[in-house]
Protein backbone atom coordinates (compact mmCIF):
# COMPACT_ATOMS: atom_id res chain seq x y z
CA UNK A 1 0.00 0.00 0.00
CA UNK A 2 1.23 3.39 -0.82
CA UNK A 3 1.99 5.76 2.11
CA UNK A 4 -0.35 8.59 2.56
CA UNK A 5 0.87 12.20 3.45
CA UNK A 6 -1.55 13.55 6.02
CA UNK A 7 -1.57 17.33 7.38
CA UNK A 8 -3.79 16.45 10.42
CA UNK A 9 -1.59 15.21 13.00
CA UNK A 10 -2.70 13.94 16.84
CA UNK A 11 -0.20 15.04 19.49
CA UNK A 12 -0.37 12.37 21.65
CA UNK A 13 0.54 13.88 25.23
CA UNK A 14 -2.97 15.59 24.75
CA UNK A 15 -4.89 13.10 23.85
CA UNK A 16 -6.90 12.02 26.90
CA UNK A 17 -8.53 8.86 24.70
CA UNK A 18 -11.85 10.13 24.39
CA UNK A 19 -14.33 9.31 21.94
CA UNK A 20 -15.45 12.95 20.64
CA UNK A 21 -12.61 12.93 17.36
CA UNK A 22 -14.11 8.92 16.86
CA UNK A 23 -17.78 9.61 16.78
CA UNK A 24 -17.75 12.79 14.44
CA UNK A 25 -15.04 11.66 11.55
CA UNK A 26 -16.89 11.09 8.40
CA UNK A 27 -14.81 8.05 7.27
CA UNK A 28 -14.30 6.20 10.31
CA UNK A 29 -10.95 6.93 9.79
CA UNK A 30 -9.85 7.08 13.98
CA UNK A 31 -9.42 3.76 16.40
CA UNK A 32 -8.80 4.56 20.15
CA UNK A 33 -6.37 2.27 21.21
CA UNK A 34 -4.66 1.77 24.67
CA UNK A 35 -5.98 5.63 25.38
CA UNK A 36 -4.76 7.38 22.15
CA UNK A 37 -6.41 7.91 19.41
CA UNK A 38 -4.92 6.77 15.66
CA UNK A 39 -5.30 7.70 12.58
CA UNK A 40 -6.01 4.98 9.43
CA UNK A 41 -3.74 7.12 7.19
CA UNK A 42 -5.34 5.69 3.95
CA UNK A 43 -9.20 6.49 5.13
CA UNK A 44 -8.63 10.03 6.32
CA UNK A 45 -9.58 12.61 4.00
CA UNK A 46 -7.52 15.60 5.92
CA UNK A 47 -11.42 17.41 6.45
CA UNK A 48 -10.21 18.57 9.82
CA UNK A 49 -13.65 17.79 11.68
CA UNK A 50 -11.22 15.62 14.57
CA UNK A 51 -9.62 19.27 15.09
CA UNK A 52 -12.86 20.94 15.18
CA UNK A 53 -14.15 18.45 17.90
CA UNK A 54 -11.24 17.82 19.94
CA UNK A 55 -12.11 19.50 23.57
CA UNK A 56 -8.16 18.66 24.17
CA UNK A 57 -6.74 20.46 21.22
CA UNK A 58 -4.71 16.93 20.44
CA UNK A 59 -5.56 17.13 16.87
CA UNK A 60 -3.36 20.14 14.73
CA UNK A 61 -2.88 20.88 11.32
CA UNK A 62 0.69 20.84 9.98
CA UNK A 63 1.28 23.84 7.83
CA UNK A 64 3.79 26.05 6.56
CA UNK A 65 5.29 29.22 8.57
CA UNK A 66 6.54 32.58 7.99
CA UNK A 67 10.10 30.93 8.48
CA UNK A 68 9.74 28.89 5.14
CA UNK A 69 9.47 31.60 3.09
CA UNK A 70 13.07 33.02 3.83
CA UNK A 71 14.89 29.67 1.99
CA UNK A 72 13.28 31.61 -1.59
CA UNK A 73 14.96 34.80 -3.38
CA UNK A 74 11.47 35.89 -4.29
CA UNK A 75 8.19 34.82 -2.72
CA UNK A 76 4.58 35.39 -3.88
CA UNK A 77 1.55 34.79 -1.30
CA UNK A 78 -1.43 33.15 -2.93
CA UNK A 79 -4.35 34.18 -0.34
CA UNK A 80 -7.88 32.49 -0.18
CA UNK A 81 -10.24 34.60 -0.50
CA UNK A 82 -11.86 33.18 3.03
CA UNK A 83 -8.87 35.17 4.70
CA UNK A 84 -10.83 38.73 3.33
CA UNK A 85 -13.44 37.78 6.14
CA UNK A 86 -11.47 37.27 9.07
CA UNK A 87 -11.09 41.65 9.45
CA UNK A 88 -13.34 43.53 11.71
CA UNK A 89 -14.45 46.56 9.96
CA UNK A 90 -12.32 46.06 6.73
CA UNK A 91 -13.63 47.96 3.83
CA UNK A 92 -10.76 47.39 1.52
CA UNK A 93 -9.24 44.10 0.35
CA UNK A 94 -6.03 45.55 -0.58
CA UNK A 95 -5.30 46.74 3.22
CA UNK A 96 -5.04 42.74 3.86
CA UNK A 97 -3.11 42.20 0.31
CA UNK A 98 -0.42 45.26 1.48
CA UNK A 99 -0.15 43.58 4.64
CA UNK A 100 0.83 40.67 3.54
CA UNK A 101 3.73 42.07 1.44
CA UNK A 102 4.63 44.01 5.06
CA UNK A 103 4.96 40.39 6.69
CA UNK A 104 7.61 39.82 3.73
CA UNK A 105 5.94 38.18 0.76
CA UNK A 106 7.60 40.33 -2.29
CA UNK A 107 4.48 39.86 -4.49
CA UNK A 108 0.71 39.34 -4.15
CA UNK A 109 -1.56 36.92 -5.91
CA UNK A 110 -5.07 36.17 -5.39
CA UNK A 111 -6.63 32.90 -5.59
CA UNK A 112 -10.01 34.43 -6.27
CA UNK A 113 -8.46 35.29 -9.60
CA UNK A 114 -7.52 31.89 -10.35
CA UNK A 115 -11.35 31.41 -9.31
CA UNK A 116 -12.67 33.69 -12.13
CA UNK A 117 -11.35 32.29 -14.54
CA UNK A 118 -12.44 28.64 -13.38
CA UNK A 119 -15.52 29.64 -13.23
CA UNK A 120 -15.67 30.93 -16.59
CA UNK A 121 -14.05 27.55 -18.03
CA UNK A 122 -16.84 25.84 -16.06
CA UNK A 123 -19.39 27.24 -17.83
CA UNK A 124 -17.78 26.95 -21.39
CA UNK A 125 -16.81 23.57 -20.56
CA UNK A 126 -20.66 22.85 -19.62
CA UNK A 127 -22.41 24.89 -22.45
CA UNK A 128 -20.14 22.86 -24.74
CA UNK A 129 -21.83 19.70 -23.39
CA UNK A 130 -18.23 18.43 -22.60
CA UNK A 131 -18.54 16.87 -19.46
CA UNK A 132 -20.57 14.47 -17.50
CA UNK A 133 -23.23 15.91 -15.72
CA UNK A 134 -23.82 16.68 -13.25
CA UNK A 135 -20.71 18.57 -12.69
CA UNK A 136 -18.82 17.98 -9.37
CA UNK A 137 -16.93 20.55 -8.29
CA UNK A 138 -13.02 19.99 -7.90
CA UNK A 139 -12.32 22.68 -5.43
CA UNK A 140 -12.77 21.30 -1.63
CA UNK A 141 -9.65 18.48 -1.79
CA UNK A 142 -11.49 16.95 0.94
CA UNK A 143 -14.37 16.24 -1.32
CA UNK A 144 -12.38 15.10 -3.95
CA UNK A 145 -10.70 12.41 -1.57
CA UNK A 146 -13.88 11.65 -0.48
CA UNK A 147 -14.96 10.64 -3.72
CA UNK A 148 -11.78 9.11 -4.40
CA UNK A 149 -11.74 6.64 -1.76
CA UNK A 150 -15.75 5.85 -0.93
CA UNK A 151 -17.68 6.58 -4.79
CA UNK A 152 -16.27 5.24 -7.41
CA UNK A 153 -19.24 6.15 -9.77
CA UNK A 154 -18.67 9.74 -9.47
CA UNK A 155 -15.26 9.86 -10.03
CA UNK A 156 -16.18 10.66 -13.70
CA UNK A 157 -18.28 13.52 -12.67
CA UNK A 158 -15.61 15.95 -10.79
CA UNK A 159 -14.64 18.35 -13.18
CA UNK A 160 -11.40 18.18 -14.40
CA UNK A 161 -10.15 21.65 -13.99
CA UNK A 162 -7.60 22.47 -11.72
CA UNK A 163 -8.63 23.61 -8.23
CA UNK A 164 -8.59 28.02 -8.16
CA UNK A 165 -5.18 27.46 -5.52
CA UNK A 166 -3.47 25.49 -8.32
CA UNK A 167 -3.84 27.90 -10.61
CA UNK A 168 -3.21 30.99 -8.97
CA UNK A 169 0.10 29.14 -8.05
CA UNK A 170 0.79 27.79 -11.82
CA UNK A 171 -0.02 31.49 -12.99
CA UNK A 172 1.68 33.63 -10.53
CA UNK A 173 5.16 31.32 -10.63
CA UNK A 174 5.05 31.86 -14.50
CA UNK A 175 4.73 35.94 -13.64
CA UNK A 176 7.03 35.98 -11.21
CA UNK A 177 9.88 34.40 -13.33
CA UNK A 178 9.17 36.34 -16.59
CA UNK A 179 9.39 40.05 -13.78
CA UNK A 180 12.72 38.52 -11.93
CA UNK A 181 14.40 36.52 -14.30
CA UNK A 182 15.19 34.20 -11.50
CA UNK A 183 15.13 30.71 -11.58
CA UNK A 184 11.92 28.33 -10.82
CA UNK A 185 13.56 27.09 -7.51
CA UNK A 186 14.26 30.95 -6.12
CA UNK A 187 10.69 31.23 -6.14
CA UNK A 188 8.47 30.73 -3.46
CA UNK A 189 4.86 30.24 -3.99
CA UNK A 190 2.82 30.02 -0.57
CA UNK A 191 -0.92 29.49 -0.40
CA UNK A 192 -2.47 31.59 2.78
CA UNK A 193 -4.98 28.63 3.68
CA UNK A 194 -7.97 28.02 6.02
CA UNK A 195 -7.86 24.35 5.87
CA UNK A 196 -5.81 21.61 6.42
CA UNK A 197 -6.87 19.54 3.21
CA UNK A 198 -5.19 21.93 1.05
CA UNK A 199 -2.11 21.49 2.92
CA UNK A 200 -2.04 18.61 1.96
CA UNK A 201 -3.24 18.61 -1.64
CA UNK A 202 -0.31 20.77 -2.00
CA UNK A 203 1.95 17.95 -0.81
CA UNK A 204 0.22 14.86 -2.28
CA UNK A 205 -2.17 16.30 -5.11
CA UNK A 206 -4.73 14.41 -6.95
CA UNK A 207 -4.67 17.01 -9.96
CA UNK A 208 -1.11 17.28 -11.01
CA UNK A 209 2.12 15.51 -10.66
CA UNK A 210 3.68 18.50 -8.85
CA UNK A 211 1.85 21.45 -7.13
CA UNK A 212 2.98 24.89 -8.27
CA UNK A 213 2.87 25.54 -4.84
CA UNK A 214 5.90 25.23 -2.34
CA UNK A 215 3.48 25.71 0.92
CA UNK A 216 0.27 26.77 3.08
CA UNK A 217 0.25 28.48 5.91
CA UNK A 218 -2.68 28.46 8.03
CA UNK A 219 -4.69 32.22 8.08
CA UNK A 220 -4.44 31.33 11.92
CA UNK A 221 -0.63 31.01 12.11
CA UNK A 222 -0.51 34.44 10.81
CA UNK A 223 -3.36 36.05 11.46
CA UNK A 224 -1.31 37.92 14.66
CA UNK A 225 1.52 39.57 12.42
CA UNK A 226 -0.96 40.20 9.74
CA UNK A 227 -2.97 42.05 11.72
CA UNK A 228 -0.39 43.61 13.57
CA UNK A 229 1.69 44.99 9.98
CA UNK A 230 -2.60 46.17 8.68
CA UNK A 231 -2.71 48.60 11.76
CA UNK A 232 0.90 49.87 10.73
CA UNK A 233 0.71 50.19 6.73
CA UNK A 234 1.85 54.19 5.63
CA UNK A 235 0.03 53.53 2.17
CA UNK A 236 -2.02 50.70 0.88
CA UNK A 237 -1.20 50.20 -2.42
CA UNK A 238 -3.75 48.52 -5.35
CA UNK A 239 -3.32 44.87 -5.68
CA UNK A 240 -6.88 43.67 -5.61
CA UNK A 241 -8.07 42.30 -9.34
CA UNK A 242 -10.90 40.18 -8.60
CA UNK A 243 -14.20 40.87 -8.93
CA UNK A 244 -17.43 39.34 -6.78
CA UNK A 245 -17.56 35.63 -8.22
CA UNK A 246 -14.04 35.31 -7.64
CA UNK A 247 -14.78 36.68 -3.81
CA UNK A 248 -17.64 34.86 -3.56
CA UNK A 249 -15.90 31.65 -3.87
CA UNK A 250 -14.93 31.58 0.17
CA UNK A 251 -18.40 31.49 1.05
CA UNK A 252 -21.02 27.84 0.27
CA UNK A 253 -22.63 28.98 -2.67
CA UNK A 254 -20.61 31.11 -4.43
CA UNK A 255 -18.61 29.07 -6.87
CA UNK A 256 -22.60 28.35 -7.92
CA UNK A 257 -23.05 31.79 -8.12
CA UNK A 258 -20.21 32.12 -10.60
CA UNK A 259 -22.18 29.14 -12.87
CA UNK A 260 -24.54 32.34 -13.58
CA UNK A 261 -27.59 30.10 -13.73
CA UNK A 262 -30.30 28.26 -12.17
CA UNK A 263 -29.67 24.57 -12.12
CA UNK A 264 -27.17 24.25 -9.53
CA UNK A 265 -27.10 22.76 -5.77
CA UNK A 266 -24.70 23.48 -3.33
CA UNK A 267 -23.86 22.34 0.23
CA UNK A 268 -21.65 22.50 2.72
CA UNK A 269 -20.75 20.40 5.69
CA UNK A 270 -19.28 17.02 5.94
CA UNK A 271 -22.33 14.90 6.56
CA UNK A 272 -24.28 17.39 4.15
CA UNK A 273 -21.52 16.48 1.70
CA UNK A 274 -21.77 12.66 1.78
CA UNK A 275 -26.01 12.37 2.08
CA UNK A 276 -25.68 14.51 -1.64
CA UNK A 277 -23.02 12.40 -2.92
CA UNK A 278 -25.21 9.28 -1.90
CA UNK A 279 -27.86 10.70 -3.68
CA UNK A 280 -25.98 11.51 -6.45
CA UNK A 281 -24.87 8.04 -6.91
CA UNK A 282 -28.09 6.59 -6.81
CA UNK A 283 -29.58 8.85 -9.06
CA UNK A 284 -31.87 10.60 -7.02
CA UNK A 285 -30.69 13.92 -7.98
CA UNK A 286 -32.22 15.46 -11.54
CA UNK A 287 -32.32 18.92 -13.26
CA UNK A 288 -29.33 19.57 -11.79
CA UNK A 289 -25.77 20.61 -13.81
CA UNK A 290 -23.37 21.57 -11.19
CA UNK A 291 -22.92 20.55 -7.87
CA UNK A 292 -20.66 22.34 -5.37
CA UNK A 293 -19.76 20.20 -2.06
CA UNK A 294 -18.06 21.91 1.16
CA UNK A 295 -16.34 19.92 3.55
CA UNK A 296 -16.84 22.41 6.22
CA UNK A 297 -20.12 24.29 7.15
CA UNK A 298 -20.29 27.58 5.65
CA UNK A 299 -17.72 26.13 2.99
CA UNK A 300 -13.70 27.85 3.25
CA UNK A 301 -15.04 30.39 6.00
CA UNK A 302 -15.53 27.37 7.95
CA UNK A 303 -11.60 25.91 7.79
CA UNK A 304 -10.28 24.94 11.03
CA UNK A 305 -7.43 27.20 10.72
CA UNK A 306 -9.58 30.41 10.09
CA UNK A 307 -9.75 32.75 12.98
CA UNK A 308 -13.17 33.87 12.83
CA UNK A 309 -16.61 31.98 13.28
CA UNK A 310 -17.95 30.93 9.66
CA UNK A 311 -21.15 33.13 9.44
CA UNK A 312 -19.46 35.90 10.83
CA UNK A 313 -17.13 35.67 8.06
CA UNK A 314 -19.41 35.29 5.33
CA UNK A 315 -21.62 38.44 6.32
CA UNK A 316 -18.31 40.33 5.92
CA UNK A 317 -17.63 38.88 2.50
CA UNK A 318 -20.82 39.94 1.33
CA UNK A 319 -20.31 43.44 2.44
CA UNK A 320 -16.82 43.23 0.57
CA UNK A 321 -18.13 42.42 -2.47
CA UNK A 322 -21.24 44.75 -2.72
CA UNK A 323 -19.53 46.98 -5.10
CA UNK A 324 -17.35 45.20 -6.92
CA UNK A 325 -17.39 44.51 -10.59
CA UNK A 326 -19.09 40.89 -11.75
CA UNK A 327 -15.57 39.45 -12.85
CA UNK A 328 -12.16 41.15 -13.64
CA UNK A 329 -10.38 37.95 -15.39
CA UNK A 330 -11.08 36.52 -18.14
CA UNK A 331 -9.86 33.62 -20.40
CA UNK A 332 -7.79 33.94 -23.07
CA UNK A 333 -7.19 32.04 -25.72
CA UNK A 334 -5.31 28.50 -24.75
CA UNK A 335 -5.85 29.03 -21.10
CA UNK A 336 -8.13 26.22 -20.80
CA UNK A 337 -6.06 23.62 -21.70
CA UNK A 338 -3.39 25.09 -19.34
CA UNK A 339 -5.92 24.80 -16.65
CA UNK A 340 -7.20 20.82 -16.94
CA UNK A 341 -6.04 17.98 -14.81
CA UNK A 342 -2.67 16.06 -15.59
CA UNK A 343 -3.83 12.82 -14.22
CA UNK A 344 -7.50 11.18 -14.15
CA UNK A 345 -9.61 10.99 -10.76
CA UNK A 346 -9.15 7.04 -10.43
CA UNK A 347 -11.40 5.24 -7.69
CA UNK A 348 -9.11 3.75 -5.19
CA UNK A 349 -10.91 0.40 -4.21
CA UNK A 350 -8.86 -0.68 -1.96
CA UNK A 351 -9.84 1.66 0.96
CA UNK A 352 -12.75 0.26 2.30
CA UNK A 353 -13.04 -3.21 0.59
CA UNK A 354 -12.73 -5.93 3.32
CA UNK A 355 -11.01 -8.12 0.67
CA UNK A 356 -9.82 -8.31 -2.84
CA UNK A 357 -10.81 -11.30 -3.03
CA UNK A 358 -14.63 -11.50 -3.13
CA UNK A 359 -14.99 -15.00 -1.68
CA UNK A 360 -13.01 -14.10 1.38
CA UNK A 361 -14.47 -10.67 1.61
CA UNK A 362 -18.05 -12.68 1.48
CA UNK A 363 -16.69 -15.21 4.11
CA UNK A 364 -15.60 -11.75 6.19
CA UNK A 365 -19.03 -10.25 5.86
CA UNK A 366 -20.88 -13.01 7.37
CA UNK A 367 -18.90 -13.58 9.95
CA UNK A 368 -19.26 -9.82 10.55
CA UNK A 369 -23.03 -9.62 10.52
CA UNK A 370 -23.13 -12.72 13.13
CA UNK A 371 -20.36 -11.04 15.55
CA UNK A 372 -22.55 -7.59 14.79
CA UNK A 373 -25.77 -8.91 15.90
CA UNK A 374 -24.37 -10.17 19.33
CA UNK A 375 -23.29 -6.60 19.94
CA UNK A 376 -24.62 -4.38 22.12
CA UNK A 377 -25.67 -1.98 19.36
CA UNK A 378 -25.31 1.03 21.23
CA UNK A 379 -22.08 2.62 18.79
CA UNK A 380 -20.78 3.77 22.00
CA UNK A 381 -17.43 3.91 20.65
CA UNK A 382 -16.09 2.44 24.09
CA UNK A 383 -13.95 -0.29 22.58
CA UNK A 384 -12.25 2.02 20.61
CA UNK A 385 -14.19 1.70 17.03
CA UNK A 386 -16.78 4.49 16.28
CA UNK A 387 -19.97 1.94 15.87
CA UNK A 388 -20.64 -1.93 16.63
CA UNK A 389 -20.46 -2.26 13.20
CA UNK A 390 -16.81 -1.02 12.77
CA UNK A 391 -16.07 -2.99 15.57
CA UNK A 392 -17.73 -6.35 13.75
CA UNK A 393 -15.30 -4.94 11.26
CA UNK A 394 -12.38 -4.92 13.12
CA UNK A 395 -12.85 -8.17 14.80
CA UNK A 396 -12.83 -9.57 11.34
CA UNK A 397 -9.65 -8.10 10.54
CA UNK A 398 -7.70 -9.57 13.55
CA UNK A 399 -7.74 -5.70 14.94
CA UNK A 400 -9.72 -5.95 17.80
CA UNK A 401 -11.45 -8.67 19.79
CA UNK A 402 -14.84 -8.71 21.76
CA UNK A 403 -14.00 -8.68 24.69
CA UNK A 404 -12.69 -5.14 24.03
CA UNK A 405 -16.32 -4.31 24.26
CA UNK A 406 -17.07 -3.18 27.74
CA UNK A 407 -20.80 -4.84 28.05
CA UNK A 408 -19.84 -8.05 26.35
CA UNK A 409 -16.79 -7.91 29.39
CA UNK A 410 -19.16 -7.26 32.12
CA UNK A 411 -21.25 -10.00 31.10
CA UNK A 412 -18.32 -12.28 30.75
CA UNK A 413 -17.62 -11.30 34.22
CA UNK A 414 -20.99 -11.58 35.39
CA UNK A 415 -21.17 -15.01 33.97
CA UNK A 416 -18.37 -16.69 36.04
CA UNK A 417 -19.19 -14.57 38.83
CA UNK A 418 -22.43 -16.00 38.71
CA UNK A 419 -20.56 -19.43 38.47
CA UNK A 420 -18.39 -18.84 41.40
CA UNK A 421 -21.17 -17.85 43.22
CA UNK A 422 -23.32 -20.97 42.31
CA UNK A 423 -19.96 -23.06 43.47
CA UNK A 424 -19.95 -21.30 47.16
CA UNK B 1 -20.03 -20.42 4.54
CA UNK B 2 -23.49 -21.01 2.42
CA UNK B 3 -22.68 -19.42 -0.63
CA UNK B 4 -24.56 -16.21 -0.28
CA UNK B 5 -25.21 -13.12 2.19
CA UNK B 6 -28.49 -13.15 3.39
CA UNK B 7 -30.03 -9.87 4.45
CA UNK B 8 -33.62 -9.24 5.68
CA UNK B 9 -35.18 -5.45 6.07
CA UNK B 10 -39.07 -4.87 7.30
CA UNK B 11 -39.87 -1.31 4.89
CA UNK B 12 -42.44 0.54 6.90
CA UNK B 13 -45.35 1.78 4.87
CA UNK B 14 -46.14 4.59 6.19
CA UNK B 15 -42.85 6.92 6.29
CA UNK B 16 -41.14 8.51 3.30
CA UNK B 17 -38.14 9.77 4.83
CA UNK B 18 -36.84 6.06 6.07
CA UNK B 19 -37.34 4.47 2.16
CA UNK B 20 -34.00 4.35 1.14
CA UNK B 21 -32.97 2.55 4.04
CA UNK B 22 -32.68 -0.69 2.97
CA UNK B 23 -30.99 0.27 -0.38
CA UNK B 24 -28.61 1.85 1.27
CA UNK B 25 -27.38 -0.78 3.81
CA UNK B 26 -27.32 -3.24 1.48
CA UNK B 27 -25.18 -0.66 -0.82
CA UNK B 28 -23.15 -0.22 2.29
CA UNK B 29 -22.59 -4.20 2.65
CA UNK B 30 -21.47 -4.37 -1.35
CA UNK B 31 -19.24 -1.57 -1.21
CA UNK B 32 -16.84 -3.45 1.47
CA UNK B 33 -17.52 -6.22 -0.50
CA UNK B 34 -15.56 -4.44 -2.93
CA UNK B 35 -18.15 -5.49 -5.70
CA UNK B 36 -18.09 -4.09 -8.90
CA UNK B 37 -19.33 -0.52 -9.15
CA UNK B 38 -21.52 -0.29 -11.77
CA UNK B 39 -23.55 -3.27 -10.16
CA UNK B 40 -23.58 -1.76 -6.94
CA UNK B 41 -25.54 1.39 -8.58
CA UNK B 42 -27.84 -0.52 -10.20
CA UNK B 43 -29.12 -2.65 -7.66
CA UNK B 44 -28.98 0.48 -5.19
CA UNK B 45 -30.90 2.54 -8.18
CA UNK B 46 -33.58 -0.46 -8.56
CA UNK B 47 -34.07 -1.35 -5.17
CA UNK B 48 -34.83 2.14 -3.68
CA UNK B 49 -37.14 2.36 -6.40
CA UNK B 50 -39.05 -0.42 -5.68
CA UNK B 51 -38.78 0.36 -1.84
CA UNK B 52 -40.61 3.76 -2.92
CA UNK B 53 -43.48 1.68 -5.12
CA UNK B 54 -43.91 -0.35 -1.20
CA UNK B 55 -44.08 3.08 0.45
CA UNK B 56 -46.64 4.26 -1.60
CA UNK B 57 -48.78 1.63 -3.04
CA UNK B 58 -48.30 -1.06 -0.71
CA UNK B 59 -48.13 0.49 3.17
CA UNK B 60 -44.74 -1.58 3.16
CA UNK B 61 -44.13 -4.90 3.15
CA UNK B 62 -40.23 -6.51 3.68
CA UNK B 63 -37.04 -7.34 1.48
CA UNK B 64 -34.81 -10.09 1.39
CA UNK B 65 -31.13 -9.73 -0.40
CA UNK B 66 -29.18 -12.35 -1.29
CA UNK B 67 -25.65 -11.40 -2.25
CA UNK B 68 -23.65 -14.35 -4.70
CA UNK B 69 -20.22 -13.17 -5.88
CA UNK B 70 -21.63 -12.92 -9.85
CA UNK B 71 -25.03 -11.66 -8.46
CA UNK B 72 -27.78 -9.91 -6.11
CA UNK B 73 -31.30 -11.55 -5.88
CA UNK B 74 -33.65 -9.51 -4.43
CA UNK B 75 -37.36 -9.99 -3.34
CA UNK B 76 -39.68 -6.96 -2.50
CA UNK B 77 -42.81 -8.46 -1.20
CA UNK B 78 -45.81 -6.38 0.30
CA UNK B 79 -49.27 -7.55 0.58
CA UNK B 80 -51.21 -4.07 -0.91
CA UNK B 81 -53.61 -3.86 -3.49
CA UNK B 82 -51.62 -5.42 -6.44
CA UNK B 83 -51.30 -4.31 -9.81
CA UNK B 84 -54.34 -4.78 -11.95
CA UNK B 85 -52.59 -4.20 -15.52
CA UNK B 86 -48.93 -5.14 -15.22
CA UNK B 87 -48.78 -4.06 -18.61
CA UNK B 88 -49.85 -0.49 -18.32
CA UNK B 89 -47.83 -0.01 -15.17
CA UNK B 90 -44.23 -1.27 -16.87
CA UNK B 91 -45.16 1.87 -19.53
CA UNK B 92 -42.93 4.89 -18.82
CA UNK B 93 -45.06 7.85 -17.22
CA UNK B 94 -47.81 5.94 -16.03
CA UNK B 95 -48.50 6.35 -12.46
CA UNK B 96 -51.48 5.98 -10.08
CA UNK B 97 -49.85 7.81 -7.43
CA UNK B 98 -51.39 10.20 -5.43
CA UNK B 99 -51.00 14.11 -5.61
CA UNK B 100 -49.51 14.18 -2.47
CA UNK B 101 -46.58 11.40 -3.49
CA UNK B 102 -46.14 13.77 -6.75
CA UNK B 103 -45.59 16.41 -4.75
CA UNK B 104 -42.88 14.89 -3.33
CA UNK B 105 -41.21 14.44 -6.60
CA UNK B 106 -41.93 10.44 -6.33
CA UNK B 107 -44.88 9.04 -8.75
CA UNK B 108 -43.63 10.18 -12.37
CA UNK B 109 -44.02 6.51 -13.59
CA UNK B 110 -40.56 6.35 -13.79
CA UNK B 111 -40.52 3.42 -11.06
CA UNK B 112 -41.19 -0.15 -12.64
CA UNK B 113 -39.47 0.70 -16.01
CA UNK B 114 -36.37 1.98 -14.11
CA UNK B 115 -36.21 -1.28 -12.25
CA UNK B 116 -36.56 -2.92 -15.50
CA UNK B 117 -33.94 -0.77 -17.24
CA UNK B 118 -31.13 -1.46 -14.19
CA UNK B 119 -31.52 -4.69 -13.30
CA UNK B 120 -30.74 -8.16 -15.92
CA UNK B 121 -33.94 -9.95 -14.38
CA UNK B 122 -37.15 -9.00 -13.32
CA UNK B 123 -40.47 -10.84 -12.75
CA UNK B 124 -43.67 -9.45 -11.13
CA UNK B 125 -46.32 -11.96 -9.33
CA UNK B 126 -49.33 -9.87 -8.28
CA UNK B 127 -52.62 -10.91 -6.80
CA UNK B 128 -55.22 -8.19 -6.69
CA UNK B 129 -56.35 -7.96 -2.93
CA UNK B 130 -53.44 -10.19 -1.73
CA UNK B 131 -49.93 -8.54 -2.81
CA UNK B 132 -47.43 -8.46 -4.61
CA UNK B 133 -44.00 -10.01 -5.14
CA UNK B 134 -41.44 -8.53 -7.30
CA UNK B 135 -38.27 -10.68 -7.80
CA UNK B 136 -35.38 -8.72 -8.83
CA UNK B 137 -31.90 -9.82 -10.62
CA UNK B 138 -28.17 -7.66 -10.91
CA UNK B 139 -25.37 -9.18 -12.31
CA UNK B 140 -22.04 -8.11 -12.17
CA UNK B 141 -20.71 -7.53 -15.73
CA UNK B 142 -17.04 -7.03 -15.23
Amino acid sequence: MSTYFHSVELEVDKCCGCTNCLKRCPTEAIRIHNGKAHILSERCIDCGECIRVCPHHAKKAHSSNLEDIKKFKYNVAIPAPSLYGQFNNLDNVNIVLTGLKAIGFNEIFEVSRAAELISEATRKLIKENKLKKPVISSACPAIVRLIKIRFPELCDNVIPLLAPIELAAKVARKEAIERTGLKPEEIGVFFISPCPAKVTEIHTPNSVEKSACNGAIGISRIYPELTKAMDRLDNVENLARSGLIGIGWATSGGESAGMLGEKYLAADGIENAIRILEELEDEHIRDVDFVELNACSGGCVGGVLTVENPYVAQARIQKLRKYLPVSMNHLNDGDLDEMMWEKELNFDADIFRLSDDIFKAMEMMDRMEKICADLPGLDCGSCGSPTCRAMAEDIVKGKAKETDCIHKLKEQIQSVYDQLKNTI
Amino acid sequence: MSNAIHLHYDVSGDDFTRAGEASGSVKKRLKSLGYNSDAIRRVAIAMYEAEINMVIHANGGYCDVDIYPDRVEILLSDSGPGIPDVDKAMQEGFSTAPDNVRNLGFGAGMGLPNIKKYTDHMKIDTTIGVGTNLYLTVNVNE
